[in-house]
């Protein structure tokens, strides 16, 4: 797809969310908004998948560490294939599949998360995986910023370039915001890529919520061999609608009738060039 | 003969993965305790370290897991079903992934290094989690033909070994007697059951033979499964005997113990005495010791066996 297909893409992603969440009257905006760029950017552009094989032993690999966004990643695995479209009015309903928190019931989750700081010890097994039966198969693995306080990502971080796994790449979806305020009041967590480089990765550091950037961003690391790769994408928390952009109170906000369509015309339609 | 379930352990699986390469090893800086240094030796390619980092070793295991491999993961049991017990229950049990958690030393086995080092939570920290197995083997043999046994059943399980010599109760012949979810009968009896799991098998037997010499009939049974658990055999003893004693090197909450008597309470009411470790301050010390202390070691089962005889 090119740059500007796939940004209609996300912002098609991003109808879905808003969508979703106004429907159920339940979800995490704000992050699902800030990582839904680079959500598009991997799973139609970066990874190879297979919708119709979603066991194959060859493909990418994908955790959401951070599994409360779980609103893009739905729309995804609907739009690609994995589960029907229908199914998405499901979200969060009593007995559905399509929980708050993604799960292995689902064609295309590969593990259970939620529970914050766990997603990146399960991509790092499932990449020691890979280089120990010799699959070139990589693993990508999307982290919250408010995460980064868990202890078990830095035994995960020390594991990923103890191993030298460079078929894993760590997305840190950086808004700066996490559910009680700035993440720098919470808990400080700066220098996130001086830190993330004294662990022994390669750290790309992109606006995440340019299409391009990021796209470029993994072109590089993929060049890179021998060390575990991480993606500093700095994002906006609600990104693309202005009354949730870099406002906490969206956190897991839910929308009335009104800012649900404001937000739709905000978004607006499609640009020209994309797929229709 | 006495022989130590983490030496049986890691010699079956050292044999099991020569066969399946599929089959690895995790251990957390715990080669030693877990008695896998012949297996770094032999399988280097399949066994990995991964520090002093219990949590992230659970991860690391379901992850692997979801790719073909079956790991094992290998370290102390206080550690391991503690530190990692987020791990455990959404990585291993709610991701129901084929993941074997190991935990050696479980107990009282670390008994004079102190509470920090004592297991004995873990049975009823883990046992509520969806689609885990729990086991506790008794003897070295059937620590071998447990460990088999999981190798090749898919799913979640959590398997606690002690760390000291055990003396041997089966031989090779008993193996057929062995099936995960079917408690073993060692002894039969008509007036009271035993039903006792791990190193308390030893003695709970040894204190039933006792008991006969004073003219009570005891059964024992070996509850090496303790979820899921053997209802029917539970069942049996509820209404065939006359009350059921359990013994395991645990809390006396919520472990073998507590498993029974879930039952027994909604299905069958039965008098029932369950020997284990009270709540209260940590006593430090040997095993040899902290048994006896604990009224685990076969004299005071019998007595008290006998006294709680006298009240039904």
């Amino acid at each position: 797809m090119t740059v500007k297909e796939l940004e209609n893409k996300a912002k098609e992603i991003r109808r879905g969310i808003l969508t979703m969440i106004y429907e159920s009257e339940a979800g995490h905006i704000g992050g699902a908004l800030s990582c839904c760029d680079i959500l598009t950017a991997l799973f139609y552009q970066i990874m190879n998948t297979d919708p119709g094989k979603p066991k194959d032993p060859d493909r990418d690999r994908f955790v959401l560490s951070k599994g409360h966004c779980v609103e893009g990643y739905y729309n995804i695995l609907a739009d690609k294939g994995y589960i029907r479209k229908e199914e998405l009015k499901t979200f969060s309903q009593f007995q559905t599949r399509l929980i708050g928190h993604p799960n292995r019931e689902i064609p295309g989750v590969e593990m259970n998360t939620g529970a914050l700081g766990h997603g990146l010890s399960s991509a790092c097994g499932m990449a020691k995986a890979g280089k120990m039966q010799k699959k070139d198969y990589r693993v990508y693995c999307l982290m919250g910023d408010g995460e980064q306080a868990e202890g078990s990502i830095w035994e995960a971080a020390m594991f990923a370039s103890n191993y030298r796994l460079d078929n894993l790449y760590a997305i840190l979806d950086r808004n700066t915001l996490q559910i009680s305020g700035p993440t720098e009041q919470v808990m400080k967590l700066e220098p996130l890529k001086d830190k993330w480089q004294a662990f022994g990765f390669e750290v790309e550091q992109v606006d995440g919520n340019d299409m391009d950037k990021v796209l470029k961003a993994f072109d590089r690391l993929q060049k890179v061999n021998g060390k575990p790769k991480l993606i500093l994408a700095d994002t906006v928390k609600g990104k693309g609608i202005s009354f949730m952009e870099n406002n906490v109170k969206w956190h897991h906000g839910t929308l009335n009738q009104a800012e649900y369509e404001q937000a739709l015309r905000e978004l607006g339609k499609p640009d020209k060039g994309g797929e229709a | 003969m006495k022989h130590t379930c983490r030496k049986a352990f890691t010699d079956t699986l050292l044999e099991l993965a020569k066969e399946d390469s599929r089959i690895v090893a995790l251990t957390s800086d715990a080669r030693g305790s877990a008695a896998l240094n012949k297996f770094v030796e032999e399988l280097p390619e399949q066994f990995i370290e991964v520090g002093i980092a219990e949590q992230n070793e659970v991860g690391v295991a379901a992850g692997a897991s979801t790719c073909g491999l079956i790991p094992f993961v290998c370290a102390p049991a206080p550690f391991l079903s503690a530190r990692s017990l987020e791990q455990i229950k959404v990585d291993a049990a709610y991701s129901n992934t084929n993941v074997k958690i190991c935990g050696v030393s479980g107990g009282l086995s670390y008994g004079a290094l102190g509470g920090s080092h004592h297991a004995i939570h873990d049975l009823a920290a883990i046992r509520p989690m969806e689609n885990i197995t729990v086991l506790v083997p008794a003897d070295a043999r059937e620590t071998r033909w447990m460990t088999q046994a999981i190798a090749r059943t898919k799913g979640p399980v959590y398997m606690r070994m002690g760390r000291n010599e055990v003396e041997d109760i089966y031989t090779e012949e008993d193996r057929k007697k062995f099936r995960l979810g079917k408690a073993i009968c060692l002894k039969e009896g008509r007036d009271l059951t035993m039903i006792a799991a791990g190193e308390l098998v030893c003695p709970a037997l040894t204190a039933a033979k006792k008991l006969e010499a004073c003219g009570i009939s005891v059964r024992v049974l070996d509850m090496h499964t303790i979820k899921p658990l053997d209802e029917e055999a539970v069942q049996a003893a509820a209404q065939e005997t006359k009350g059921i004693v359990t013994l395991e090197e645990h809390s006396i909450h919520g472990g073998l113990g507590g498993a029974v008597a879930e039952y027994t309470v909604q299905n069958c009411p039965v008098p029932m005495k369950i020997m284990g470790i009270p709540e209260g301050h940590v006593v430090a010390g040997e095993t040899c010791d902290l048994f006896p202390y604990y009224g685990l070691d076969e004299e005071s089962i019998a007595e008290n066996t006998k006294e709680f005889w006298s009240t039904l």
